[in-house]
């Protein structure tokens, strides 16, 4: 059985009853292949910094509310083609530092460099298409739509067409429509819910409404994929199927910023992590450095049980 | 699929669903999956017949569905350019979720730019011997003038307002309405002020000695040939153009955006929908519309006052829309129908089922009845009487049907 054949198996909500079941393999006998699905899946767009070099930098980034320092002079590199876990007790000002990077809070002072560009006054759409996507710690699907609807809108960010091109059906729309769709489902084959594609969002099971945000975000082309608090709410066998995930995404040549509570997940998957405690960053490295790290383990991790006794 | 699974991994889901069918099969919903997996050909085949014959329907004179105590033909004029005003107002509401209270608004400057144009009572009126209209052609040149002229005002009323969200929106569209009504109201030089404008332009086709003013002249025609059947099969053409258009782009990027905005501004915004742009652009639309229902207004009339143009036929536009069902093209049509259809059908009537009414009467309360229909349509149908089901992928069609076979023949290929 192939590897996502059996990731889906193994999915959340895999036992679902949902009526709406479609078989890919009806639709397009191609995304029954699971080669060509990640062929199709695959990052396509040019990113200028080589694989293993900084793609996306916090420079001295502080974001302030009134009095508030939410995030404190932070700096650190994600570098292309690695898995960067970003950890830290409640309030440390991890999603503060992601909406930083997208868009969503303007650093008070400091500034983000993506892929060499320095992310200034842009707006959040016009961030998304230079590369960044995220998905949300709370689910922000479009509930009414079908969960390809959903990921189409995700490749619309790719897209050009407007209303003129649309009211005369033109030869870019009809392209884009078909390339959209093709790729929407390439990527719900991979994170495993194609069989739903026809599926109103809200319906889905909350595995698949996790998965299709995965699916949304990573149809923006993005050179840099963000995760808030993916594994909320799964069981670990569900955890340990969502790893799997990331990594498959990883080597189909996306990065992925990573912010998570569950430390096994965290220690599980990522290539390196950042720890911020009370905006600031005290330490980075690799997962075993930074669990080694004293300050990490009184700010964060606790004492081990074992130790304890 | 590989022969070594156990079960359909891909596929396994089905064999939780022993009936196959689909929980929520109301009639409508059998209906629409009948009429979807019909080939096009099919499709055409029955939708024209059935547009022939909704045309027909002022001719045929049906015993209990023609009104008594008006033209029929007239009834459903007014329903045309209703079913069109509820076909833009659609796009703004229903399918980008912007609550647009202002909406006549648009539907006035629409009226009053081909009356502006045309009429011999405005200083700008463009029949006479040095204007550039010509006197048989004049309604018609007019009619694109006007949907132009609404399209510039929905993007400056957009423009600034669409920052605002919900409630602030609805607010300022419901100002903006009333500005432009007691403009007409106030700039008597132009607008005639409350006196109106008169004589406005009208297809000049089909003079005779019976019509000599043509068969879109107000009062024309004899028995079923009134000029209000005119009127409606323009307003028909017009309808089928505008859904074709309006279908166009619901099944394209632009559609998606709208949906997307409507169910989470934010999100869509980080998803990459640039949503000030495709809200404007829903603005825009929804004006011309209006503003195009507005000219027909115009023509039919061949008459404009301020009067027209107050906030309660703004709201009873919304009506035909939540009625109807917000987002469905075909719901806020039969919206439209019942809003204009339905106090009609009672004017005049001293019976029904032979039970004696006051006909007059109950037309008389319609925003009564209206104001009880919304609210028990509220409690106990929320979502309209038709029910959106957008299909927002312009090749989507191969997949819903697939979707379809599978939902009503169980698992049976699995494995093969």
């Amino acid at each position: 059985m192939s590897d996502i054949e059996r990731r889906e198996a193994d999915l959340p909500g895999g036992g679902l009853e949902e009526p709406a079941v479609v078989d890919v393999a009806d639709v397009d006998p191609s995304l029954a292949d699971p080669d060509l699905v990640a062929e199709r899946v695959a990052a396509r767009r040019g990113i200028r910094v080589p694989v293993g070099a900084p793609l996306l930098r916090m420079e001295g980034v502080t974001v302030r509310f009134g009095g508030l320092t939410a995030v404190d002079d932070v700096s650190f590199d994600i570098r292309r083609g690695e898995i960067l876990g970003l950890i830290g007790p409640n309030g440390a000002g991890k999603t503060t530092c992601f909406n930083a990077m997208t868009g969503v809070y303007r650093p008070t002072s400091g500034r983000v460099v993506l892929d060499g560009q320095a992310l200034r006054r842009h707006r959040r759409h016009e961030i998304t298409r230079l590369g960044i996507a995220r998905t949300f710690q709370n689910i922000r699907l479009f509930g009414e739509m079908t969960a390809l609807e959903n990921v189409v809108v995700g490749t619309d960010a790719r897209h050009a067409t407007s209303v003129p091109g649309a009211l005369l059906r033109s030869r870019r729309h009809r392209r884009e429509e078909r390339e959209g769709i093709e790729r929407a489902m390439a990527l719900l084959e991979l994170v495993g819910v194609g069989a739903m594609a026809t599926e109103k969002a809200r319906n889905l099971s909350y595995g698949h409404q996790r998965r299709l945000e995965i699916a949304r975000a990573l149809a923006t082309e993005p050179k840099l994929l963000c995760l808030d608090e993916p594994a909320a709410g799964f069981n670990p066998a569900e955890k340990e199927a969502l790893m799997g995930l990331i990594r498959q995404i990883r080597d189909d040549g996306y990065t992925v910023l990573l912010i998570e509570h569950d430390m096994r997940l965290v220690r599980g998957v990522t290539d390196r992590i950042v720890v911020l405690e009370f905006g600031r960053v005290i330490a980075e490295g690799t997962p075993e450095e930074v669990t080694a790290d004293p300050a990490v383990v009184a700010a964060y991790l606790g004492v081990p049980d074992d130790a304890t006794a | 699929m590989s022969t070594d699974a156990p079960t359909g991994s891909r596929t396994g889901t089905p064999t939780s669903t022993p009936t196959g069918r689909r929980p929520h099969g109301g009639v409508g919903d059998a209906l629409r999956l009948w009429w979807d997996a019909l080939a096009r050909p099919t499709q055409w085949a029955l939708g024209v017949p059935f547009i022939l014959l909704v045309a027909l329907l002022p001719v045929l004179q049906i015993p209990v569905l023609t009104t008594v105590g008006t033209s029929f033909g007239a009834v459903l004029a007014q329903f045309g350019m209703y079913a069109l005003i509820a076909i833009g107002l659609n796009v703004v509401v229903g399918q980008a979720g912007l609550l647009d209270l202002g909406y006549i608004g648009f539907y006035a400057i629409g009226a009053y730019t081909v009356a502006i144009l045309t009429s011999p009572a405005s200083p700008w009126n463009q029949m006479g011997v040095d204007g550039w209209l010509s006197q048989d052609w004049a309604w018609l040149a007019a009619l694109p003038v006007a949907v132009a002229v609404t399209a510039v005002s929905g993007l400056v009323l957009g423009s600034p307002t669409l920052r605002l969200r919900g409630d602030y929106l609805a607010i300022v569209t419901l100002g903006f309405g009333e500005i432009v009504r007691l403009l007409a109201d106030n700039l008597d030089e132009v607008t005639g002020g409350g006196r109106g404008l008169a004589q406005v332009a009208y297809p000049r086709l089909g003079e005779s000695d019976a019509n000599p003013n043509g068969v879109f002249s107000a009062g024309s025609g004899s028995g079923v040939l009134t000029s209000g059947v005119w009127w409606y099969w323009t307003s028909l053409v017009l309808i089928v153009v505008v859904l074709l258009l309006v279908g166009n782009l619901e099944r394209s990027r632009v559609g998606r955006s709208w949906v997307a905005i409507r169910e989470d501004e934010d999100a869509a915004e980080i998803m990459g929908v640039p949503t000030f742009r495709f809200k404007l652009w829903a603005f825009v639309i929804g004006a011309s519309i209006g503003g195009m229902s507005g000219a027909l207004y115009a023509g039919q009339v061949q008459f404009v006052s301020p009067t027209n143009f107050n906030v309660i036929n703004s709201v009873l536009f919304l009506c035909a829309v939540v009625l109807g069902g917000q987002g469905n093209k075909l719901g806020v049509i039969l919206g439209a129908f019942l809003i204009v259809y339905l106090p009609n059908f009672f004017l005049g009537r001293t019976e029904i089922l032979g039970l004696p009414i006051d006909g007059t009467r109950i037309a008389e309360l319609r925003y009564l009845f209206f104001g009880i229909a919304l609210m028990v349509l509220m409690i106990f149908r929320p979502q309209g009487l038709l029910p959106v089901r957008q299909k927002l992928l312009a090749y989507g069609r191969t997949l819903y049907l697939a979707a379809r076979r599978a939902s009503t023949q169980p698992v049976v290929k699995e494995g093969s």
